[in-house]
């Protein structure tokens, strides 16, 4: 199957190559492209990575399986994760992540019914001075309290249309 | 252009070097307002007039140590260098900030960029490196954008690149995105990372990055807030900066505190003219409405817990004996280490009584846990394991026998890895179970229903 990506992300893999001393070392930033396109990284494009790195297809398949950030699997339109660790949790982040779970209906890892997020938990976010924290893709939200939860999801809520029920698996 | 919100309460006892502008509230990430501040001028003099061993023997005479966690003496990692070998030497600035408690590299990136380029590229110079790295953690993406875009701004004015400042000396440096793993934090699995592999640090002896480092090159991994240090070492000179702090606890530090405090926050104090006492009460504010103090993490969650009430007696280095409660343990590298415990990243955590300490320590082994590379049997196995059983604790399936188990896990750990994890892993639960055994006996006895109902989860 041919795997695209689009012009963006392609001139940016060919500029991020050569700024290393070796070819394999591009591989994070290239699957971080490739995964902030696609929204997870499919073994046609670890595939598609080997070949423009020269590498086996499990060399790159062993960097996507070892790093938590990397999927291989879509999640919901939004990422929100929910910072775990000490500092949130005597914070009271288990019960900040409850929220956003029942917000959006879910549960831990799973695409939302309306496809909207995936609700995870990180392990620390280093901003444990003004836990508990969480992140919204690349936003960080911090001293969070059931309130500002509620404000955060009704916002992804209007900013994110639901998924089209009918096209639930495509 | 990205800005974070500012922390514009300043307590006056703080010292503020590093991070002296990072909070002004006009203060931006560009690189005209580091200019208009008297930026980058440490860098031109010494480019300009200084030559790169005399640049080493600076950092050398600052005893200034590693900030990241292990504290050993950045001007000694340096000398360390393999410059016979004639491979290129490379320098990483490990900003993979993951030590839960830890947050104030995040300060730098976000608010003072130009402070850490400039800090590099004088390292860079000093050391001959050939290329320069930052390598952030998935976890900072507004800190890698500043980054670089910092970078190509000092590109347009060749601090970065070819030729630099007509020096004849030339150095690039790139941001590198870490993908969300802890263990990029200790500096060989971090190189591993760099290469485009898994992050499975490598076993020291041979692979000592000075030596065999990226690329089995020579390579020099600082951590943000040592190499921010380094523009103030140049420009003092290193015998004034070592007059800041203490005799082998030079300079200032950035503390970060959290947990059960009124005002957690970062505070950057001269070494060792403060205790833990004075970081909890004076600057944090002291504990909640109605709460004691159960137990502090001195210097992030890897650290060996102290207890409330515990004291701490011996002799220190220079022979004099101390005899301390955990408030009177001096704030810097060594005052930790004589109570028996280490001040790591500097991150602070306060546990107040409102909370299960075994869970407390459930929490912190899951973290540990989780973030094994899973390259060396006792962590791997070992991480899952406390974490198993300190889980089905919290969950109301408490032992008698557990405490003993867990120690038995914890001491068939440490000093068995390739790596630092497994110290990492084991000296939580080492150090819990062995202060806090009357809990883990007591939580045995609890009636299990009563124990399931837990009000505050934590795992």
């Amino acid at each position: 199957m041919a795997f695209d990506l689009s012009p963006e992300t392609l001139s940016y893999i060919d500029k991020v190559i050569p700024r290393y001393p070796e070819k394999r070392s591009a591989i994070m930033m290239i699957l971080h492209a490739i995964q902030k396109e696609k929204g997870y990284l499919s073994l046609d494009a670890q595939k598609w990575v080997a070949e423009k790195l020269e590498l086996q297809p499990i060399q790159v398949r062993e960097v996507v399986t070892f790093y938590p950030f990397y999927r291989e699997h879509p999640i919901g339109k939004r990422h929100i994760r929910v910072c775990r660790t000490l500092s949130c949790a005597l914070n009271g982040s288990y019960k900040i992540c409850d929220k956003f779970k029942k917000e959006f209906d879910t549960e831990l890892d799973e695409i939302s019914p309306d496809g909207r997020v995936t609700v995870e938990f990180a392990e620390c976010l280093a901003s444990c001075g003004t836990a508990p924290v969480a992140m919204v893709d690349d936003e960080l939200y911090e001293n969070l309290n059931d309130e500002q939860v509620e404000a955060i999801c009704e916002q992804i809520k209007k900013e994110t249309p639901a998924a089209d029920p009918a096209n639930a698996d495509s | 252009m990205d800005s974070v919100k500012k922390n514009t309460e300043i307590h006056p006892d703080e010292r503020r070097i590093i991070l002296k502008k990072a909070d002004l509230p006009d203060y931006d990430v560009s690189i005209d307002c580091y200019i208009k501040n008297g930026g980058y001028e440490v860098m031109k003099q010494a480019f300009a007039s200084r030559k790169p061993e005399e640049l080493c023997q600076e950092v050398m005479d600052s005893e200034v140590r590693g900030r990241g966690g292990a504290g050993f003496p950045a001007g000694m990692k340096w000398k360390f260098l393999d410059r016979k070998s004639g491979k290129p030497i490379y320098l990483i600035c490990n900003a993979d900030e993951s030590e839960p408690g830890t947050f104030k590299d995040r300060q730098i990136i976000h608010k003072d960029p130009h402070q850490l380029i400039e800090g590099m590229m004088i390292t860079a110079f000093a050391t001959g490196t050939a290329q320069a790295f930052i390598y952030i953690r998935e976890e900072m993406p507004l800190g890698a954008k500043i980054l670089e875009e910092a970078i190509e701004e000092a590109r347009a004015k060749n601090l970065v690149g070819d030729n630099i400042l007509g020096s004849g000396y030339s150095c690039d440096l790139i941001v590198h995105r870490g993908a969300a793993a802890y263990i990029c934090g200790e500096e060989t699995g971090l190189i591993e990372s760099l290469e485009g592999k898994r992050a499975y640090p490598r076993i020291k002896p041979p692979y000592f990055p000075a030596a065999l480092g990226l690329y089995m090159c020579p390579t020099i991994v600082n951590n943000v807030e040592t190499l921010c240090n380094v523009v103030h070492i140049v420009e003092m000179g290193g015998k004034e900066y070592a007059k800041i702090g203490k005799p082998g606890n030079t300079g200032t530090r950035i503390w970060c505190l959290s947990g059960h405090v009124r005002n957690p926050g970062y505070f950057e104090l001269e070494n060792g003219m403060f205790t833990y006492g004075d970081l909890i009460y004076k600057f944090g504010g002291g504990l909640r409405d109605g709460r004691s103090l159960q137990a502090l993490i001195p210097g992030g969650s890897s650290s060996k817990v102290l207890r409330a009430g515990e004291r701490f007696t011996g002799k220190l280095r220079s022979g004099e004996e101390f005899n301390w409660g955990i408030e009177d343990i001096p704030l810097d590298f060594d005052g930790p280490m004589a109570a028996g415990s280490m001040s790591g990243s500097g991150a602070v955590v306060v546990i107040d009584d409102s909370v299960d300490i075994v869970e407390v320590l459930a929490n912190i082994n899951a973290f540990y846990a989780h973030e094994s590379c899973g390259q060396c049997t006792p962590c791997r196995e070992g991480s899952l394991w406390m974490k198993k059983i300190t889980t089905r604790m919290a969950n109301g399936g408490a032992r008698e026998e557990d405490a003993d188990l867990l120690a038995s896990i914890g001491d068939q750990i440490a000093g068995r890895t390739v790596c630092a994890h497994g110290e990492a892993c084991a000296w939580p639960t080492q150090s819990f179970v062995a202060k806090f055994r009357d809990k883990f006996i007591e939580k045995a006895k609890q009636d299990p229903e009563e124990a399931k109902k837990r009000p505050f989860r934590m795992v």
